[in-house]
């Protein structure tokens, strides 16, 4: 384990319990709601906080611990912020070479590793703007080639895209998914949209009111959510797939029909409640019909989660009377509909 | 615009500018070069400007840290010692005078122990000027700093902090760039206070053409001797801080005017 | 017709006073409201004493002073400050008044004064006379040539032949004082009055070369004056016999 933190922190109403641990190469989310404590964690991860007790040991060095305090300036870690945060009197390149000055590297090296960065981010030749002159996504690209050109250990993202618009989100999500696929290093990613921690993560735990409710892998927890705000959240089915043109042929080989033109790596994304089961075909011609299996249930409230596997494996949310009106047991098939509209699609 | 601010902002206009309208009126323009030409005149606007300026960057070496502790520490003294920051705000310049003899006079309590062990006196010196003239003028610096600490992003300096900088390099580099246009606009006001000042100088630095006659302290005399000379002499000096001002105005928006 | 407070005393000083007291005298009509004097700083410390028994002798009569430089009084009530009564510490002054038209009868001479050296307590620079104000490596404190005292102290040193180092050239007297109290200067040139009026902080040192340029205290009822009849009752107790002895307390001497 590169990253093992437990932290405890209690600061008016907030009182947060924490344990968690971040192997190397891998991203953890923390999905919670405002006020959880999830950004508390990050402050104490990065050292901008000082917990009342608690560990915090990165790469087998002690970071936090009775009578640690490893302040953040001496800490190998990189950070991104909800709002980019770019230094607003420095060019975006002395923002990026700003870490890598601050350690010791000279003039010359640090732009140039600035400039190589900015470059794989998909800023090349903008080096010498001001951030004011940035747009939202270029500026959060800049904030992340910021944290990761001194190569950190631990990278810290504080909902790195809860600012920026939809449709900007989406490239900066697909963009920020790629960088951590090559990022060495452990990531903990905080973020309120399980959108983000479905495409992001390899692991989530769910933070509420200062403890974790429940942790796994985002499927797990997608599909057996322990709480309602797990359940309200989470549920969406995350189809990796190829876009071709309207259709979306996904991992297991099932198509789907969607509403937006679609090209090369995509994901579908499918919310539970968009899906109606049927015991027999459905009649007219609804685009999505797919044959599935119901591999679990578990109620929720007035409805029941409906875990389905098939070629395109979904989560479907049905009424409790119309479950038991398809009188459904684990192992039966059914017919699963989607409208094509109902559909999201973005790159990966 | 909506009347209920015009009106009042008009008459602010008119209250501020029409004693200055009153003194350019009573100027008696063609006494300007003989008095302009008068001996200790161009060594009094010298030592203004000068006494001004050391007093302002005096000001900016305590006054810009002194601003960072009232803004950025949470310890528990901090009203008092805002409230000790605004002390010269409130007191009278003359009496203001007094305080400094009572401690750096030759009987005062560094200022006896100054003579003593170095032999240095300061009152009545360009030095007392200085001091004087800081002494004043300082609390503007400091509290226009302090707001501007206040209102920048403390945000930026945790990002310094993943960033491996230091207080002292987060300070230096991000805190003190990111707020320089209020350490500009506290330098200005504190430079224009202390090119003012009169009561404490006069009190602590006397009046002796050469080594402690400022502008203001001719201005004073002048007037009980020719009020027309005084009116030449305040006009000069008002001609000269807003040239001044004016000039730096441009440079830094010469500079930072890039949007 | 009208006769003026300042034009008899010129003739009969001795029997206006008489004048005065009787017709301030307690039981007559004597005058009430308020009185507004604008005295020379040297007199702050005898002049409220004058107000004090004016008022005392007229019960409703309220007697109010400004206390400045002379020449700062003179510019305000040229300027139509609404004052009753001035008391100069020069005729200079009570001259720039005059020609601004705001003096009521001819001004009269009430007091002298002459100048005097004053050291702290303890004179710790051993100054004995003028010719200390030659000596470089003392603190030394003059009043500006452009005040009556520094018009004053330069008449003294042009008489005695002495070239003046001093360290500062004050704006009035009183600041001049002010620093030979804290022990900030060594010596000042002031006035008879305020070593008087320092009490013991400060020592007074006589010289001769003092009677050359010994100043006269002119004072006048003004035109314009809201009280005239007190400010005429406040002239004439300022002249008399028990003014004079107030004065002559204060370290001033009798015209």
């Amino acid at each position: 384990m590169s990253l093992r933190a437990a932290v405890s922190v209690r600061r008016g109403t907030l009182d947060l319990q924490l344990d968690v641990e971040v192997a190397d190469g891998e991203v953890l989310a923390v999905l919670g709601p405002n006020g959880a404590g999830k950004s508390t964690l990050l402050r104490v991860l990065a050292g901008l906080l000082l917990p009342d007790s608690g560990v915090v040991v990165v790469d087998g060095a002690t970071w936090d611990d009775d009578g640690t305090h490893l302040p953040a300036s001496r800490r190998s870690l990189g950070m991104v912020f909800q709002d980019a945060l770019l230094f607003p009197h420095l060019s975006v390149a002395d923002n990026v070479a700003f870490g890598l000055r601050t350690r010791g590297t000279g003039r010359t090296a640090a732009r140039a590793a600035a400039d190589d960065r900015l470059a794989r981010v998909g800023l090349e030749g903008m080096g010498g703007r001001r951030p004011a002159e940035l747009s939202g996504g270029q500026a959060q690209r800049a904030a992340l080639a910021r944290a990761l050109v001194g190569e950190p250990a631990l990278l810290l993202l504080d909902e790195p895209l809860s600012a920026l618009d939809a449709r900007t989100r989406l490239t900066v999500r697909a963009e920020l998914r790629r960088h951590l696929a090559e990022f060495r290093g452990s990531t903990v990613l905080v973020t309120h949209d399980p959108v983000d921690a479905m495409a992001l993560a390899d692991r989530v735990v769910v933070v509420e009111d200062g403890r974790v409710v429940q942790a796994g892998t985002p499927h797990e927890v997608a599909r057996c959510p322990r709480t309602d705000y797990v359940a309200r959240l989470g549920g969406l089915a995350l189809l990796p797939g190829t876009g071709e043109g309207r259709t979306v042929r996904v991992e297991n080989g099932g198509v789907v029909a969607v509403a937006e033109e679609a090209r090369g790596p995509v994901f579908a994304a499918i919310r539970p409640e968009s899906v109606a089961l049927y015991l027999s075909r459905p009649d007219g011609s609804p685009r999505n019909v797919w044959p599935v299996t119901l591999a679990g249930a578990t109620p929720h409230g007035a409805t029941v989660r409906c875990d389905l596997s098939g070629e395109v494996p979904l989560v479907a949310d049905v009424t409790a009377t119309a479950f038991a009106e398809l009188g459904l047991t684990p192992g039966a098939p059914a017919w699963a509909v989607v409208k094509a509209s109902e559909v999201t699609v973005y790159e990966r | 615009m909506p009347a209920p601010l015009l009106v009042p902002a008009v008459l602010g206009v008119l209250f501020l500018a029409l004693p200055l309208v009153g003194l350019l009126v009573r100027t008696p323009w063609s006494q300007l070069g003989p008095q302009l030409a008068a001996p200790g005149v161009g060594q009094a606007l010298r030592l203004s400007l000068v006494s001004a300026t050391l007093a302002t960057l005096l000001s900016l070496l305590m006054g810009v840290p002194l601003a960072w502790v009232l803004a950025r520490s949470r310890a528990r003294g901090r009203t008092v010692l805002r409230a000790l920051v605004t002390v010269p705000l409130v007191l009278p310049p003359v009496v203001g005078g007094v305080a400094l003899f009572l401690v750096l006079g030759r009987q005062g309590l560094v200022g006896s122990w100054l003579d003593d062990a170095f032999g240095i006196t300061i009152p009545f010196s360009t030095t007392a000027v200085v001091i004087a003239e800081t002494f004043v003028a300082m609390p503007f610096l400091v509290i226009s700093v302090e707001g501007a600490l206040r209102a920048a992003d403390a945000r930026f300096e945790d990002v310094a902090a993943t960033l491996g900088a230091g207080r002292w390099t987060t300070f230096r580099r991000v805190t003190l760039p990111m707020v320089a246009p209020g350490i500009a606009a506290g330098a200005v006001l504190c430079w224009a206070r202390a090119l003012g000042e009169f009561g404490a100088t006069i009190t602590f630095a006397g009046n002796f053409p050469g080594t402690t006659q400022t502008m203001p302290l001719a201005v004073y005399l002048a007037l009980q001797r020719d009020p027309d000379a005084a009116i030449v002499l305040s006009v000069l000096l008002l001609g000269v801080s807003l040239a001044t001002l004016l000039l730096l105005r441009d440079r830094w928006l010469g500079r930072a005017g890039v949007p | 017709m009208r006769k003026t407070a300042c034009g008899v005393a010129a003739v009969l000083p001795a029997l206006l006073a008489g004048c005065g007291a009787s017709g301030a005298g307690p039981g007559g009509d004597g005058p009430t409201g308020t009185l507004t004097v604008f005295a020379a700083a040297s007199l702050t410390d005898a002049f409220p004493e004058l107000g004090k028994r004016l008022e005392e002798d007229n019960p409703g009569l309220t007697v109010q002073f400004s206390f400045a430089g002379s020449s700062a009084l003179a510019t305000q009530i040229s300027q139509g400050a609404p004052a009753d009564v001035f008391a100069s510490a020069d005729q200079a002054q009570m001259a720039v008044v005059a020609s601004a038209g705001r003096t009521d009868g001819e001004p009269q001479v009430f007091a002298r004064n002459a100048p005097r050296i004053a050291v702290p307590e303890g004179n710790p620079a051993a100054v004995t006379g003028l010719a200390d104000f030659a000596r470089e490596e003392l603190a030394l404190a003059v009043c500006a040539p452009d005040v009556p005292c520094g018009a004053a102290a330069e008449a003294v040193f042009a008489a005695a032949g002495v070239p003046p180092r001093p360290d500062t050239l004050e704006e009035d007297v009183r600041a001049a004082l002010t620093k030979v109290e804290l022990g900030e200067v060594d010596a000042a040139l002031v006035y008879a009055s305020d070593v008087a009026a320092a009490g013991g902080a400060v020592e007074g040192i006589a010289f001769p070369e003092a009677e050359q340029v010994v100043n006269d205290y002119p004072v006048c009822v003004l035109d314009g004056a809201r009280n005239a009849a007190a400010a005429r009752a406040f002239v004439d107790l300022v002249l008399s016999a028990e003014g004079r002895r107030v004065l002559t307390d204060a370290g001033l001497r009798a015209p």
